[in-house]
């Protein structure tokens, strides 16, 4: 588990507010970065030095075709014809731009309200994600009710359920909610609802909220603020930098949702991208139109990435801890 | 309750002075924050657990009251001709993620680890697949399998004067293809995990076996995956459980096809329940993979525990 600590405390140390206690089991000094395998000697021995460098510009190149090859691929195939992209596909590169491609894309197999309808998934499933988890969260560390140890236990225990045993009756549950006798089938309730349960997000802010010193919740407490002034003027401002990461990988994950939404939105106008594609697929659109299509689906989550990439990385390094 | 008549009245003024005591000390509040964290996962995850577990024995089709079949479900799937085929297809999918996907995340985390400079822009480039919706990675990749000569990656192989490769047509070549898939997919992100694993080595470690005279290799076997061990071993059996339960890709590339080479256990659970309606056989099945795969990561834990501390 000290795996989480660091990039945890660390993200601590960014807040605006005076630094939490960093809770190592040892002391370590911070010179992680300073070395690794091979040591600052090794490197100035010429054969190591050489090895690296070829190894290292190697690597470069196989992660530069295989992590952004497709993606400028898609970029390019988007504004070529579908002659072009199938008859060489490698040769698109010199083909005359076709834009009209996009257009097509755009309003003819209606990408863009597709696209609209996943923005309105993923915004609305990660503010249940946040809502829940937080609730949860604040109220395991924070509150500590008598009770606690058997929530925290229950929901916890969803992390070792593998998913597949709750998947058909939880589409059942959508068709006809017990007790309120309403289906959330073909609204986005259906998606967004079942989102907020997400334990493993629970977990994650939990052992944040618990890195938070006491003292300030005291003061606040003596300065005569509730429960929930205490979670939106003391906590939650300290816990941007966690709060953040949960909102960019819930949205990206809410982007990625295929099975689910394919499942409980069968109404063409209410269906996100990603259901929209396949069917695409399928249908006779051209090649082109398909590829212009994917570009328009993967586009907005890598420009999240491109301009969040810090906290991107930081989060999934924190995500392994914590599963660790 | 226990108590004699006389004394019940100071029990209840008793219990009543808890109640407002227990309302001031916030424990009204604690239930507040409660009451949409109860509701959610009643609804959406310990409920439907249930519920599963119950409609595995039920025979049902949403429009007749449900009626109890005992085991009828668990043997109507078990008898299924189909299951065995799915079952070594779902199995050889794991075991070629294992030896060929598993590793590849390990090596490039150690890899990036070396590196002094542009250590983030090789981290970007790594996880940039995790970020692509996999329904849009699915459709390129599906171009990039065309089995003619003018396919991408036949193209591609072309040039090294090899192929072209049937890839998701043949029987025996689908399967290792969508593995293939699903390690470009899936390393980056499990790399930057072991990333941060790795920034707790204890760089001691490195000085003493120096001393001692090992070379890089050796440090790294003895070394670095040693100290990795435990993250290893958590991540070797999310990934076992992630395999067992693959859907999209087969789903969207083959449809389990050419000839069922792809059909997988979680297919066969879709097929059940949303095309052929039987949410009994559907369950059931559900639970059977469940069952396993919860045996499963109690056999690993205890294995794993006596290698860790060995």
């Amino acid at each position: 588990m000290s795996v989480v600590d660091k990039p945890l405390t660390s993200t601590a140390d960014a807040a605006e507010g005076p630094k939490a206690p960093a809770r190592r089991r040892a002391p370590r000094p911070d010179d992680a970065k300073e070395r690794g395998v091979i040591s600052a000697s090794d490197r100035k021995r010429p054969a190591v030095k050489a090895w690296l460098r070829i190894v290292q510009t190697i690597l470069l190149i196989v992660l530069i075709v295989s992590g952004l090859g497709p993606l400028l691929w898609a970029a390019k195939a988007s504004i070529s014809s579908s002659n072009a992209i199938v008859s060489d596909p490698m040769g698109i590169w010199f083909t005359p731009n076709e834009w009209g491609n996009l257009l097509l894309a755009w309003n003819g197999a209606r990408i863009g309200q597709s696209l609209g309808n996943t923005v309105v998934l993923a915004a609305g499933s990660t503010l249940s994600t946040l809502i829940v988890s937080v609730a949860a969260a604040f109220l395991l560390s924070v509150l500590r009710p008598k009770w606690g140890p058997w929530l925290s236990g229950a929901i916890i225990a969803t992390l070792f359920l593998p998913g597949v045993v709750s998947f058909v009756p939880l589409y059942l549950t959508i068709l006809d909610m017990p007790l309120l006798n309403v289906s959330l089938q073909d609204t986005f309730w259906a998606v967004w609802l079942p989102a907020g349960a997400s334990a493993f997000n629970v977990v994650v802010l939990k052992r944040f909220f618990d890195s938070i010193p006491r003292e300030y919740m005291e003061a606040a407490k003596i300065d005569g603020a509730g429960p929930m002034r205490i979670l939106t003027m003391v906590v939650l401002p300290l816990s941007r930098p966690i709060l953040g990461v949960i909102v960019l990988l819930s949205i990206v994950g809410s982007w990625k949702e295929f099975l689910w939404p394919m499942l409980v939105l069968s109404n063409p106008d209410l269906q996100p991208v990603s259901v929209m594609l396949p069917r695409l697929a399928t249908g006779n659109s051209p090649l082109s139109v398909q590829m212009a299509a994917v570009f328009l689906t993967i586009i907005i989550p890598v420009v999240l990435f491109a301009v969040f990439q810090k906290q991107f990385l930081r989060g999934v390094g924190t995500a392994g801890g914590v599963k660790g | 309750m226990t108590k004699t008549l006389d004394a019940a009245p100071a029990a209840r003024r008793r219990k009543r002075g808890n109640l407002t005591r227990w309302a001031q000390g916030g424990g009204l509040h604690a239930v507040l924050f409660a009451v949409p964290v109860v509701l959610v996962y009643a609804y959406f995850s310990w409920g439907p657990v249930i519920q599963g577990l119950i409609l595995s024995f039920q025979k049902t089709n949403l429009i007749q009251p449900a009626e109890w079949v005992g085991w009828g479900n668990f043997t109507y799937v078990l008898a299924d001709p189909g299951l065995v085929q799915a079952s070594l297809n779902t199995g050889y999918f794991a075991l070629l993620a294992l030896v060929f996907g598993f590793p590849v995340p390990i090596i490039l985390a150690v890899l990036i680890n070396e590196l002094r400079k542009y250590d983030t822009l090789y981290n970007a480039l790594a996880y940039l697949p995790a970020i692509v919706p996999p329904v849009a990675a699915i459709l390129l990749w599906k171009f990039f399998y065309d089995p003619d000569a003018t396919g991408m990656f036949n193209t591609v192989l072309g040039w090294f004067g090899l192929g072209p490769f049937p890839w998701l047509n043949a029987e025996n070549s689908a399967m290792p293809s969508i593995v293939l898939y699903a390690t470009w997919a899936g390393a980056g992100s499990t790399a930057i995990i072991y990333i941060a694993a790795l920034a707790t080595v204890r760089t001691e470690l490195y000085e003493a076996a120096e001393i001692d005279g090992a070379g890089i290799w050796r440090r790294i076997w003895h070394i670095t995956l040693p100290q990795l061990r435990n993250v290893i071993f958590v991540m070797m059996l999310l990934q076992i459980i992630g395999t067992f339960q693959i859907f999209t890709e087969p789903f969207l590339f083959t449809g389990g096809g050419p000839n069922n080479a792809t059909q997988t256990i979680l297919l066969k659970i879709y097929n059940y329940a949303f095309i052929n309606g039987d949410f009994g056989a559907a369950t059931a099945l559900s639970v059977l993979l469940a069952a396993f795969l919860g045996l499963l990561s109690v056999v690993y834990y205890f294995v794993t525990k006596r290698w860790s501390t060995a």
